[in-house]
């Protein structure tokens, strides 16, 4: 637990309704700074959108989420919680970085302008300061020579290592990964996952709905494991993945291999 | 076994396709033909069009004609942006009231459209500008002062417009996959602005040529003003020709000006889309392409049989190691 006792993230209690279908159902999860935690389960089990309401592109229909204290999304006045307004909503997500399955790149943008445009646009930074950055994020995701390319020209995994950089152009105090290599021909998926390995080497906070259990098994601290929108089972990898102890677990191993 | 390694490769020539050639050379002829007759058909009074190509009122007429064009599609494409965010935005009264006023403009003739808005003075004589439910009055004057021809017309043209280009507006928009909404939004922009720097730069590449087609109807359609005076290109030609029974060279002088105008927007949409365009994978231009076919055709030639040449050597000697 971070300083002051106030937990880095935190989710309490979150529920999500599509409709009648009850898709989140009482979510808990505290994450610390640094930790990298990989999310795990069936396709249908909640985590995307687990994942999606952290930064509110998905609204939760009960439940409250805050990162240093700050409710994400929502202010509280009484016992309820109201809808930010667009201006606060879109600074609180400056500090929660998303990484998307589709890569979701700008088309009509070169991979530079990409990842310089929100550092420019939304916090301001002077455009010969927000190019040096991005150059230098590039170079950490072994883009440095395509600066000036249109992403369409781009393979899968080199279109995902250029959206980690632009994520990461931002700064943001966590990164959240929305199944990163799913799109990914299977020879591309290792370029990117050694990427997400260094930068949970460089100590970014990560969350990582996944399918590698590889990945999960070598990179993160924690597991979690949903099932039919509740959090089966969670706690330190190795023992999640060495030990299950429920049965949903079990039988979400079981069916892996 | 031993590759048959010659030292003139086989080359397979290109397919000829003599139905397009003949089809190709009959079209021709019979343009050809429809030149000459045009040329020398002297009821065509080739020497009154010369004069009157350059008469200070066809100009005059010509200028009408593009300051309306322009100045009315500005106000039909931001009406029609209003009209297309409106529409999109889930708020039932927006809604409806986008809905309810494309049904109008594009369900009503626009020669009554504009008669309407020529005579607006003859419903509400006087123009009045102030606070409503007060008698807080800024400014008022007689309606037909305010509201001339020239702006009756425009209002006439972009409001009807607003309404064609809202749902070629709305369509660009829907093109734009959500998730590069979701994007933007992650990177910390408000709606609006994800609106501007990543949505609508996207709709333009689908918006642009429905649009371009728009602009051309709209520069053809201004000579509907003539009913309510308006002195565009067509409008001034008829003036001409009803003192001097020119009918048809004065015809052919606006036909002149309307295809130049129209060339120059279709060269102007090229530039703009390839401008949009950036980012996006597509087949190359095809005149340029046959442009250059020839050169490219014999580069392509000398390359292969280089290549093959060198396969062939290469093999040799693979045989000769063998």
């Amino acid at each position: 637990m971070s300083a002051g006792n106030v937990p880095f993230l935190a989710i309490e209690g979150v529920h999500k309704f599509f409709g009648a279908d009850h898709i989140l159902r009482g979510i808990d999860l505290q994450v610390d700074k640094g930790e990298v935690i990989c999310i795990l389960g069936r396709s249908g089990s909640g985590k995307s959108t687990l994942l999606r309401t952290i930064n509110a592109l998905e609204p939760v229909s009960a439940g409250r989420i805050a990162l240093n204290g700050e409710l994400i999304g929502y202010h509280e006045k009484g016992d309820r919680l109201y809808p930010l307004g667009a201006v606060a909503l879109a600074r609180q997500r400056t500090k929660i970085g998303m990484v998307f399955q589709g890569f979701n790149l700008f088309p009509h943008m070169t991979v530079l302008e990409n990842i310089t445009m929100a550092p420019k646009m939304v916090l301001s930074v002077p455009a010969r300061e927000a190019e040096e950055q991005a150059r230098h994020f590039l170079e950490k995701v072994g883009m440095s020579d395509k600066a000036s390319v249109y992403p369409t020209s781009l393979s899968g995994g080199q279109q995902q290592r250029v959206a980690i950089a632009r994520s990461l152009a931002m700064k943001p105090e966590l990164i959240l990964f929305d199944e990163p290599t799913s799109a990914l021909d299977p020879e591309l998926v290792g370029e990117v996952l050694s990427v997400m390995q260094q930068l949970a080497a460089d100590g970014m906070t990560m969350l990582v709905v996944t399918h590698e259990l590889r990945f999960a098994r070598d990179v993160s601290d924690v597991t979690v494991l949903m099932h039919n929108g509740r959090i089966e089972e969670m706690g330190p990898t190795k023992d999640v993945m060495s030990a299950p102890k429920t049965k949903a677990a079990q039988g979400f191993f079981a069916s892996l291999n | 076994m031993k590759a048959q390694a010659s030292t003139k490769p086989t080359i397979v020539a290109p397919q000829i396709f003599w139905g397009r050639r003949i089809a190709a050379a009959i079209l021709l002829v019979i343009m050809g033909f429809a030149f000459k007759s045009m040329a020398t058909n002297p009821r065509f009074e080739w020497d009154a069009v010369a004069r009157y190509l350059f008469h200070p009122e066809i100009l005059s007429g010509v200028v009408v004609t593009i300051e309306l064009t322009a100045l009315a599609m500005i106000i039909g494409v931001i009406g029609a942006v209003i009209l297309a965010l409106m529409r999109l935005s889930g708020n039932p009264v927006l809604v409806v009231m986008s809905t309810a006023y494309i049904w109008f403009f594009r369900g009503t003739p626009q020669l009554v459209q504009i008669i309407f808005w020529g005579f607006l003075g003859a419903l509400y004589p006087d123009f009045v500008l102030g606070i409503p439910g007060t008698d807080v009055i800024f400014f008022t004057a007689p309606t037909s002062s305010v509201i001339g021809a020239f702006t009756a017309a425009l209002l006439a043209l972009g409001l009807n417009e607003a309404a064609y280009a809202s749902e070629v507006v709305r369509a660009g928009i829907l093109s734009v996959n959500f998730g590069q909404i979701e994007a933007a939004h992650s990177l910390g922009l408000t709606p609006s602005r994800a609106m501007r720097k990543i949505v609508l730069p996207q709709a333009m590449r689908v918006v642009i040529p429905p649009l371009g087609n728009a602009v051309i109807g709209m520069l053809k359609t201004t000579s509907l003003v003539s009913v309510i005076a308006g002195h565009d290109l067509l409008t001034n030609a008829q003036s001409i020709y009803n003192n001097t029974y020119e009918i048809i060279p004065l015809l052919l002088v606006a036909s002149f000006w309307y295809l130049v105008m129209t060339t120059v927007l279709s060269v102007f949409q090229a530039w703009l889309e390839r401008k949009f365009n950036k980012g996006v994978r597509r087949p190359p231009n095809l005149i340029i392409a046959m442009l250059k076919d020839r050169s490219l055709r014999e580069q392509q030639s000398l390359a292969m049989q280089r290549s093959i040449a060198e396969s062939n050597a290469a093999s040799e000697v693979a045989d000769v190691g063998r």
